[in-house]
């Protein structure tokens, strides 16, 4: 659907040149949704917009359907434009015109002609649960329905992708989620390639097939949303992933506690796919004569399953301890200890 | 009531001047309004980072623009008598008088309807371009729908502006009611009339702050 050749963006500034993007390479599926993550800076915003011809790459290609899309330009770009939707973190809509007339404003460029228009709109409405609001302003909204129309007009010409350029980066949590309802919905309804640009790891985790973690320009780690939160291989990765599975009280909870257990053992386990739903603690504990202490844990869906960290604290015969590790490792939990007595 | 306070007011002739004074404004206006969007637009999208980006045009117009803001309207209007007799044909009467309002006026807008357009936000021109917009349709759907409150605003501020321009230029034989006020009251030493045919500009341009006010108001959906 989308393959990304040697992608390069260098920009010309006053301190001198700037890669913004190196050397990427991508290979997106159709109804794939694609999450580019990284922090503020690494380029993933220069990436999103060479997609859709906003940014010119100095180097490299971008093949949308079987189209290179840094070849094109004039009419023929704004043809492929119209196939390739983009929601924006500040939503962009016109202030001037009511929510109708946002949705309706891409169908007028596309030339559609009136009544078909008024058809779509409504349609698009429904399909974005903004019923009763046709007749407001973007001033009278919520950032969440601000979003949504956004998202409606970004599908009005029924494109083949939708670019989502930090779409919820801008929306209090449970309007994120709500969002990214909308947007798995429209995912499976719609069949629709989707690539989501975020610094934020939920996002990731909540929607995402497979995600391309991105540092100074360059991706460094790319694969299944679960296989990088099972197994992540750079520190930035590595990071991100403990956004969610490690509250910030994490380690000072740790610290504090091998200080107060001095004997045993504190082992961080981890769980992926079906092991997470599986009793397995109460199945150790059954069959080892050995005390444990659960000290913190979280489970965090994805789309491709859960994944879930746990710390606890084993204590017993030393000789009991090490088989309780094994026991656990034959189950398929990732088993980390913590630090020794 | 008219006659027992200004004695010397010819209440059709006043009425008359009146006339010559909306006429002034109101033509020029709509030519000024026209020029000034046009230089507006090519100033705003010859900037850095938009649409034209061209340094070369931006800097003729800006000085152009910077060149006739600056010139006080007395010295314009005498600047401009060659232009203007090549032009209309005459040099006395309302018609004379209108290449200089414009002339004189529409740089000005011009600098408003730019500084309009800036306020827009950059994102809202970058969604319309990924939708496939042209680069008319982001004009005339998007640039010129959004700064429309500082467009209206600012041609209110103008034909305010306007309506003294043409009293000045009524002083050198254009008529309207800054002529009225210089030849009937000044030159006769019949001060009522001066005193009357202030109160009609006050008027005219209460009413032209009313109806502009009005309509940006009503535009404004921020």
């Amino acid at each position: 659907m989308i393959t990304v050749r040697n992608l390069k963006k260098v920009f010309s500034a006053k301190s001198g040149r700037v890669t913004a993007v190196d050397r990427v390479n991508l290979e997106i599926k159709e109804g794939e949704i694609f999450g580019i993550i990284g922090y503020s800076g690494a380029g993933k915003s220069t990436l999103i917009r060479m997609f859709n011809g906003l940014e010119k790459p100095t180097e490299g290609s971008i093949t949308i359907a079987g189209k290179d899309i840094t070849k094109i330009r004039g009419r023929e770009l704004r043809k492929a434009r119209q196939d390739i939707g983009m929601i924006f973190q500040h939503f962009n809509l016109l202030w001037s015109r009511t929510v109708r007339g946002n949705i309706s404003f891409p169908l007028e460029i596309a030339g559609v002609p009136r009544k078909e228009r008024k058809k779509r709109v409504d349609e698009l409405i429904r399909l974005v649960g903004l019923e009763g609001k046709e007749d407001a302003y973007p001033s009278q909204l919520s950032g969440g329905q601000k979003q949504r129309v956004g998202i409606a007009r970004a599908l009005a010409n029924r494109p083949k992708v939708l670019l989502c350029d930090e779409a919820t980066s801008a929306l209090d949590p449970e309007t994120t989620d709500s969002i990214l309802e909308l947007l798995v919905d429209i995912n499976k309804k719609l069949g629709l390639t989707i690539i989501i640009i975020t610094h934020e790891m939920h996002v990731i985790r909540k929607i995402c097939h497979r995600v391309a973690v991105m540092e100074s320009g360059r991706i460094v780690e790319m694969g299944p949303v679960l296989d990088i939160f099972k197994n992540p291989q750079q520190r930035i990765t590595k990071r991100f992933v403990q956004q969610l599975t490690e509250p910030e009280e994490t380690k000072d909870t740790i610290d504090l506690l091998l200080k107060e257990y001095p004997r045993g053992k504190i082992v961080k386990l981890t769980f992926v796919g079906e092991v997470a739903k599986q009793p397995v603690i109460m199945n150790l504990i059954r069959e080892l004569p050995i005390t444990v202490n659960i000290l913190q844990g979280k489970v965090a869906h994805t789309q491709s399953g859960a994944y879930g960290t746990l710390f606890i604290h084993l204590n017993g015969k030393e000789e009991m301890i090490g088989k309780a590790i094994r026991y656990l490792q034959e189950k398929q939990v990732g088993v980390e200890v913590i630090a020794n007595d | 009531m008219i006659e027992t306070l200004f004695p010397n007011v010819d209440t059709e002739k006043a009425w008359e001047k009146t006339i010559e004074t909306l006429y002034m404004t109101g033509v020029s206006l709509i030519w000024i309004f026209i020029i000034g969007v046009i230089l507006g637009l090519l100033l705003f999208l010859t900037s850095k980072g938009n649409l034209w980006e061209n340094r070369v045009i931006n800097w003729i117009i800006s000085s152009i623009v910077n060149i006739f803001r600056s010139i006080p309207f007395v010295i314009l209007i005498v600047l401009l008598i060659p232009f203007t007799r090549a032009l209309m044909g005459t040099m006395i009467g309302m018609k004379a008088a209108l290449p200089a309002l414009i002339i004189g006026s529409a740089p000005f807008y011009a600098r408003m309807v730019e500084i309009g357009l800036r306020e827009i936000d950059k994102g809202v021109i970058e969604a319309a371009r990924s939708m496939g917009a042209r680069t008319s349709t982001i004009i005339f759907k998007v640039l010129l729908p959004e700064s429309m409150p500082a467009i209206v605003s600012g041609i209110t501020v103008t034909a305010i502006a306007l309506v003294g321009y043409t009293a000045i230029a009524g002083v050198i034989g254009a008529g309207g009611l800054g002529d009225y006020a210089y030849l009937d009251g000044f030159s006769r030493n019949q001060n009522d009339v001066t005193v009357f045919a202030t109160l009609l500009i006050l008027l005219i341009v209460f009413i032209i702050q009313f109806i502009g006010d009005t309509i940006t108001k009503k535009i404004d959906k921020r």
